[in-house]
This record gives structure tokens, C-alpha cells and sequence, in this order.
């Protein structure tokens, strides 16, 4: 399931719905012809996501990928029921969200929603207490809640000691953790990052993805990532989903979008420096596979151009 | 040595030194340690460093926001210690700020724009003319009255930069002003500075910690742990990859690349930064088996 | 939909109601309002109430923007009204039901003071409408400019003024992030009895108050670096100048109040 190409590249050739039937994934949520118009009757009206449908599959790592402007912050806000679909359905584990719309903040607490730099919104005495609001929220007391907090803060990296000091004690860094501990600890199903990484520096947004890697790979939970840089998504997804101007321009592994980096160019989107690279040698002739996106993969590809043999 | 610099030098530390204060009993943590660099006017330099390396204290210290606890800092000569001379200080090294919502004053982008030169006591009709100068510089002449808290990021930052050449300074200091910003938005303040640059003769000092923004730079400076690590062109820099990755920052993939292929037994050169020169001096070493 | 929130909406245009420098527009408002409150009859209300017309006229602003302009303050129009009319001794009682008592003079008082009320905010927001925030802290510190020799900070409030202005835009921005971020944790805005309610706003105003404290710091230190030191020696980019309708404007105010008041001598 891991995106990654740390061995063969080639592996990576199935289409998303051959490997879905292999694998016999389950899709966790449905988004059908999703629509939203800001302004409806004015002369402001305007369709931030229009006519949208896709799946997020049980367990996988989706990357989401788009300008500002082509509709990501509208689209996450409407899976965890923040925002109301103008037209179209969104289904969780098969039910419509909005069947009983009173119910709505339980689809929060299963869909885990964390914005752009969250570590504006801490608000609580204790780093402890803002992490205990929305496992609270649900109802949780005494011990269970208490178990959750701590192990949130554990899978952060948060250290005990730091559990009960004022969360504007600790650097912006460390304000991001609890900021996304607080919303681990309510166990979503899903959990949906919205530029997680956003004004961090290399070393802190690698230890961050990591982090976000070890989360996914022991709990096994889906994780949903949006960002802006094509080089952080694909090195972490296991699909990609470009959206454009309000729709879905495609969808695929990294491999099968990375193949048409043309039309990623042309929507003015970027494509991985390595996937550049690679683009280029193909267009002076070598034989290289120009989707590869990784700096491992491109070696390895080169290598096997220059020896003119087989691939491993 | 020094009559000939002190005439091209737009900004000079010496020995500088910084602590951010402390509660009682805490140690002082130097966020500056002796650093001693000088820009030259006309140049373009990025500095790089990993969060807390001590790039923005050091930007902060060249127009006076932060004085120096040891050493001193000279901006074409006149010493930012002193308070009489900081105004004039001011007026030469402008500085532009991370957050493109905390730097705009005023409801109107003119009015924005035109609140350094007011400060500075310029006449009316003045004033007018370097703002609609400033607005062509930076490309957003169409948004002059415009209300600013509607642009996007990397049109705000356009204004705010536009704010500060309305003063007609010689230097722009950038403190993370990309750091904020989506691609797009980044780029368009990098080609406007690089504009400003080319054509205006602007020094630029750019502070950041993206990588690939150092590329067109004519020097890089890397700090680490509040003293300057590595100092030199692009390609004399980023090639040092281990120092690189000791300083916490990551290497461009195009050199990363053409490393691991020497090390594989492939002549290829390690100062092909961009994505055209690597490939080229990949085809080039393939070619020839 | 916390967007809309604008205090004292404006809309640019063209007209000559936009085109007057804007302390003739604080000076003319005021002119209005002791006029307003020193009317008494039918006839200085109906004169009052015409001159707003026409200026809303001259203005294009619509009718229906200015009523809208009402609906925050309807309750306490009605409530001024109904205590005037049921609670003004008089020497006619019009209805005595029970301890339900209307008198002429209640009745009186009660009709006028609505309508004083009335005519009051909607010739205010006829001049917010018409007049930019920018320009009315400018007319502001220009009119008070004199009281800088009694050490009042005239250009320190009138930034103070603007910078507020200029920002709640983005505070509203912000407090809707804010409010979103919440309730993804589950945060419940709607449900429970006012202190419940009350406490729920703790999540949103403890970041929404540090935020704004850090952005003053941030903003302070911006200003500065661009030169920013106070009123001392400062210019400005458009100098307010009074034009010749500016002059005839003044002095049809000044016509009709005075008129308002000569009516009222001879118990109009």
C-alpha cells in the first residue's frame, strides 16, 4: 500500500481500480456529484466545487492536490459536515451524512478535520486540557478520556512533562502537535490534514511527515493530506486526487498521474523536480520511465539505461 | 581594504552578537554569536537556516528592530545603536514581514502604500507619484484603490513591498516574506524581487528556508546555531552536501541525484543545480560508456 | 455569513452626496440631529423628513438599504414607542381599558419619538453610506485638529480609528476559522441555556483576543519600520479641501436648522 518506490518501479503499473478489486478495498467515504454555490440568487454566485465525485478507500493515504482557488478548502469542510453540500451526497461507511441533519457533530468526531496552521486555535490553561476538548465534546470521561489525551499526545510526540504547562509555553512547532493531538484523540476514522507542514523548515516538516507515516502505518486509519507541494505529496500517498477550478482533474497513483505531467503543466500545477528531471532525459533520448518521483527510483533507472539491461 | 568596501557596502556587521531576554535565573541563549558579514550594494543574497538558526534575529538587526547586545551593525555606515540616525536607517534597509495581514495600515492599497512617505513628511502631489511608481514596480497598478484585505497572499506581499520601495530605499530585507504564501504566490514575489534587483539595482536580502529559492542568488549564506555556517555562490554552497545536511536543511534533489550517480561510478558534475544543467551532464556522462 | 456584519455599510459612487469633503458630511449630520431634536410640530418633522429624502435622492443609495439600516435598532424603536404611549401622563385619555391608559400627549410624544429615532439613524447611515471610513477618520482628525493645543491625541485616536477599521474584515475572517476549527472538535455554538452558551465562546475569543494581540505587536513593529514616529511631520496623500458645494451644502444645513429653530419660537 506504500507509495514509495524504495525497490522495482515498475510494480506500480496497476490502474487504482485493479488495484482496488485486488486488494478488495472498501470505499470509507463516498463523495457523489458534490456541489457547492457560494451565493445562490446573487449576482456574486459562484461554485467553489462543482459536480465532484470520488471515493476515499478504508486504510489508504490519499493525497489531495490543487490551487488555491480550484476548491480543497471547501471540499474538506463539507466531509467532516462543516459546510452543506448545495447539491450532491456525502456517504460515510455507506450513509448519507446529512440523513439526520441534528446529528451532524457525531460525523466530526469520526471525520477529524485539522486546518492550516492549527496552533492559532489553542485555547485551553494546560496543553492536557486543550487536548481533552474534543474526545470531551463526545461525551468521554474519567479514565477512557484520560487514555485518550495521553495517548494522542504519545503519538505526537508530545512529552509527559509537557502535558501540563500552558500551550503558549511551547514553540510553534510543539503548538502544532497539540493542535493535532487534539484531534487524534478523538479517534476519527478519518483524519484529514489540511497542509499539515505549511511555514515549517525542511528538517521539521520531514519529522512531522514521519510522524504522520507512523500514525498511518500503526493505526491504520485513512489519512487524507492536501497540500500545495507535489514533492511532499508523492512521496507520502498512496492516490493523488488533482482537483482544478472546482473539479477533479484525475486521480491515480503517483505513477499514473505523474504520466500525464503534461496536463499538470498546462493546469499550471507542478510536477516533482525528479519527475522533471526525468521528463527531460526522456525527451534527449534515454530510456527512462519518465514517471518516476523519486530521487531512489531515477538512480535506478539510470543505472539500468546505462548497463542497457533489464529492469530488477 | 576598508575605504574601498565602505563605499559599496550597503549593510556590515561586526562581531554582532544577540539574546533574546530571559527570566531571571534562565541561561542566556545567544540567538547571534559573533557574526561578521557584509552585503554589498547591488546584490542579491539569500540566507538560509533551519528554524531557530538565528536568520531572522540577524535580518532584524539590520534596520534597528533588534540592537545588538555585542558588536555592532552599519548600514551604509551610520551605526543602527544610535537612535537619531535609526529613521534615516530605516528609510535605506526597508524590511518586509512573514504575515501579509500584520504589515497592511490602511482599508485602500494607495493609502497603504502611500503611509511610508507620509511618515516621511513627503509633499502631496509626491507622494502620488511614488506610489503609482511603486504599484508599476511590483505589477498591480490595476488594484490602486482596491480594498488590500481582499487580494490574494502573494498580492498583499506585492503591496507591502510596494509600501516600502514608496520610500525609496536602497535595500529590501525579506524575513520569511514567502513563508506564508502558496507556489504561486511565491513566485510572484520572487520574480518582483528579482526585478527590483536587476533593473532598480535594489540589494535584496532574502531570508527563508526553501531551498530552491537560494538558486538564482548571487550568494548564499547558511546559518546555523546563530553563527554563519557557510558562505558563498549557490553552487559553491549547496554542493557541500553533509555540512548541508548537518545545518538541518536538505540538499536540492538535482544534486542529491547527480551524488548518488557519482558514487555509482558515473562522471557527472555535483554543481548541475537546475533541472535543465542536471539533465544535460546526465545525458552527457551516459552517453559516453 | 459573519461576512455580512459591516458596520455602517459604504457604497462607492458618484454622486455629489460622495463627492462632499467629509467634514462637511460630520458637520451637516450634526446640523441634523440638534435640528431633529429641537423640532416640535408637524411641519419642522415634515421639513426635516423631506430634506432627508432629497438628500437620499441626490445620494442613489435606495430606500431599502436605509430601512435595512433600521432593523438593528427596531426593538429598541418600538420599545421607546410603546413606553411613550402607555406610560405619558396627559390631560386627555384617549383609551382607558384597565390599567391600560393612552393619553393625547402620550400618543404625541410616542409618534415623534419614533419618528425622530428614525429620521436620527437614517440620516446617519445615509452618511456612512456615502462616505468611506478612510475619509470620515480623515474629516474627524481634521475637524478636531484645534484640540491637539489641549494635548487630546487627535492623530493617535483618529489612527487608532482606522487601523480598527481597517482590520475587522480580517478579525471576522479569523473569528470564522476559528469557529470552524472548534467545531470540528466537536464545539456545539447553538445548544444550551445562555451560560452554557456563553462559556462556549471561551474557544473562540481567549485565540481570537491572543491573536489579535500578537498582530498589534506585529503591525506596531511594520509601522515602524516604516518610519512611522507618531503625527509629528506627517502629510498625507489626498489633503481634504473644501470645494464650492461643499460651501453650499453647509449653508442650506445651516438654513434649514435655523429654520427648525425659528419655527419652534413660534411654537411649531
Amino acid at each position: 500500500m506504500n507509495g514509495r518506490t524504495e525497490d522495482c518501479p515498475r510494480r506500480h503499473w496497476e490502474s487504482a481500480a485493479a488495484r482496488k478489486e485486488r486488494e478488495d478495498l472498501e470505499s470509507i467515504l463516498q463523495i457523489k456529484h458534490l456541489t457547492h454555490t457560494y451565493g445562490v440568487g446573487t449576482p456574486f454566485q459562484r461554485s467553489a466545487v462543482e459536480d465532484m465525485s470520488f471515493d476515499v478507500y478504508s486504510g489508504e493515504f490519499l493525497g489531495i492536490i490543487g490551487h488555491t482557488g480550484s476548491g480543497k478548502s471547501t471540499l474538506i469542510q463539507h466531509l467532516n459536515g462543516l459546510l452543506k453540500p448545495t447539491s450532491g451526497q456525502i456517504l460515510l461507511n455507506g450513509k448519507d451524512i446529512w440523513a439526520e441533519p441534528k446529528k451532524i457533530r457525531d460525523v466530526r468526531f469520526q471525520v477529524g478535520l485539522v486546518f492550516q496552521y492549527p496552533e492559532y486555535q489553542l485555547f485551553e490553561e494546560t496543553v492536557y486540557k486543550d487536548i481533552a476538548f474534543g474526545p470531551a465534546n463526545m461525551g468521554k470521561t474519567g479514565e477512557e478520556l484520560d487514555h485518550c489525551v495521553r495517548e494522542a499526545a504519545k503519538l505526537v510526540g508530545i512529552r509527559d512533562d509537557q502535558l501540563f504547562k500552558s500551550p503558549f509555553e511551547l514553540s510553534g512547532g510543539q503548538k502544532r502537535r497539540v493542535a493535532l493531538a487534539g484531534v487524534i484523540a478523538m479517534e476519527p476514522q478519518v483524519l484529514i490534514l489540511d497542509e499539515p507542514t505549511a511555514g515549517l523548515d525542511p528538517a521539521g516538516r520531514e519529522n512531522l511527515l514521519a510522524n504522520i507515516r507512523d500514525y498511518h502505518r500503526n493505526k491504520q486509519r485513512t489519512i487524507v493530506l492536501v497540500s500545495h507541494s507535489m514533492d511532499e505529496i508523492a512521496q507520502n500517498v498512496d492516490r493523488i486526487l488533482v482537483l482544478k477550478s472546482a473539479h477533479v482533474l484525475m486521480s491515480g497513483t503517483p505513477r499514473e498521474v505523474f504520466a500525464r505531467a503534461d496536463e499538470l503543466i498546462s493546469a499550471g500545477l507542478d510536477v516533482p523536480q525528479v519527475t522533471r528531471i526525468a521528463m527531460r532525459l526522456k525527451e534527449k533520448g534515454l530510456p527512462i520511465d519518465p514517471a518516476v518521483y523519486t530521487v531512489q527510483a531515477l538512480e535506478q533507472e539510470l543505472l539500468a539505461a546505462r548497463k542497457g539491461g533489464a529492469p530488477c | 581594504m576598508e575605504s574601498e568596501t565602505t563605499m559599496a557596502t550597503m549593510i556590515q556587521t561586526e562581531n554582532l552578537k544577540y539574546a533574546y531576554p530571559t527570566m531571571e535565573g534562565e541561561a542566556q541563549i545567544f540567538a547571534l554569536q559573533d557574526v561578521d558579514l557584509e552585503i554589498e550594494q547591488g546584490s542579491f543574497v539569500v540566507v538560509l537556516g533551519h528554524n531557530g538558526s538565528g536568520k531572522s534575529t540577524l535580518a532584524k538587526t539590520f534596520n534597528g528592530v533588534l540592537l545588538p547586545a555585542g558588536g555592532k551593525v552599519y548600514v551604509e555606515g551610520m551605526d543602527t545603536a544610535d537612535e537619531h540616525l535609526l529613521l534615516g536607517i530605516r528609510q535605506r534597509v526597508g524590511m518586509v514581514f512573514q504575515n501579509p495581514d500584520n504589515q497592511i495600515v490602511a482599508n485602500v492599497v494607495e493609502e497603504d502604500i502611500a503611509f511610508a512617505p507620509e511618515n516621511l513628511g513627503v509633499p502631496s502631489a509626491e507622494i502620488r507619484r511614488r506610489v503609482d511608481n511603486a504599484l508599476a514596480a511590483v505589477g498591480m497598478s490595476e488594484f490602486v484603490r482596491h480594498a488590500p484585505h481582499l487580494l490574494s497572499g502573494g498580492q498583499k506581499q506585492r503591496i507591502a513591498i510596494a509600501g516600502v520601495i514608496a520610500m525609496e530605499p536602497a535595500c529590501i530585507v525579506l524575513d520569511e516574506a514567502t513563508a506564508m504564501l502558496d507556489p504561486i504566490g511565491r513566485q510572484e514575489v520572487l520574480s518582483t524581487i528579482h526585478r527590483l534587483n536587476r533593473e532598480k539595482g535594489m540589494t535584496v536580502v532574502l531570508i527563508t528556508h526553501h531551498m530552491n529559492e537560494a538558486e538564482d542568488a548571487d550568494r548564499v549564506v547558511v546559518m546555523d546555531n546563530g553563527k554563519v555556517a557557510m558562505d558563498g555562490t549557490p553552487r559553491q554552497v549547496f554542493t557541500r552536501i553533509e555540512a548541508l545536511r548537518n545545518t538541518g536543511l536538505t540538499v536540492p534533489d538535482t544534486v542529491d541525484l547527480l551524488d548518488r550517480l557519482r558514487k555509482d561510478g558515473l562522471d557527472v558534475p555535483l554543481d548541475a543545480l537546475t533541472v535543465e544543467e542536471c539533465a544535460d551532464a546526465i545525458v552527457h556522462a551516459v552517453a559516453v560508456k | 455569513m459573519l461576512k455580512d456584519i459591516t458596520l455602517g455599510q459604504f457604497f462607492p459612487g458618484d454622486t455629489v452626496a460622495h463627492k462632499l469633503d467629509p467634514r462637511t458630511k460630520i458637520l451637516l449630520v450634526t446640523l441634523y440631529i440638534i435640528a431633529l431634536f429641537c423640532a416640535k410640530s408637524v411641519v419642522s418633522y415634515g421639513l426635516l423628513a423631506l430634506t432627508l429624502a432629497v438628500c437620499v435622492r441626490i445620494s442613489r443609495v435606495g430606500v431599502r438599504a436605509l430601512v435595512r439600516g433600521l432593523k438593528p435598532v427596531l426593538f429598541i424603536i418600538l420599545f421607546t414607542g410603546l413606553l411613550n404611549l402607555f406610560f405619558t401622563p396627559g390631560t386627555r385619555y384617549l383609551v382607558e381599558w384597565g390599567p391600560v391608559h393612552i393619553s393625547d400627549t402620550g400618543l404625541h410624544n410616542a409618534i415623534f419619538m419614533v419618528l425622530r429615532i428614525m429620521l436620527l439613524i437614517m440620516g446617519t447611515f445615509l452618511m456612512t453610506y456615502t462616505t468611506s471610513p478612510i475619509s470620515l477618520t480623515d474629516g474627524l482628525e481634521r475637524l478636531l485638529n484645534g484640540l491637539k493645543r489641549l494635548h487630546v491625541p487627535v492623530h493617535e485616536l483618529a489612527m487608532m480609528m482606522s487601523i480598527a477599521l481597517r482590520f475587522i474584515p480580517t478579525l471576522i475572517e479569523e473569528t470564522d476559522k476559528i469557529m470552524s476549527a472548534q467545531k470540528a472538535r466537536g464545539a456545539d455554538f447553538e445548544s444550551g441555556n445562555l451560560m452554557q452558551k456563553a462559556k462556549a465562546l471561551i474557544p473562540i475569543l481567549v485565540p481570537l483576543f491572543i491573536s489579535a494581540f500578537r498582530r498589534a505587536d506585529e503591525l506596531a513593529v511594520a509601522m515602524e519600520c516604516r518610519c512611522y514616529h507618531g503625527g509629528e511631520g506627517r502629510t498625507k496623500l489626498h489633503v481634504l479641501q473644501y470645494a464650492r458645494r461643499d460651501w453650499v451644502a453647509l449653508f442650506l444645513g445651516g438654513a434649514i436648522t435655523v429654520g427648525v429653530l425659528v419655527l419652534r419660537q413660534f411654537g411649531l
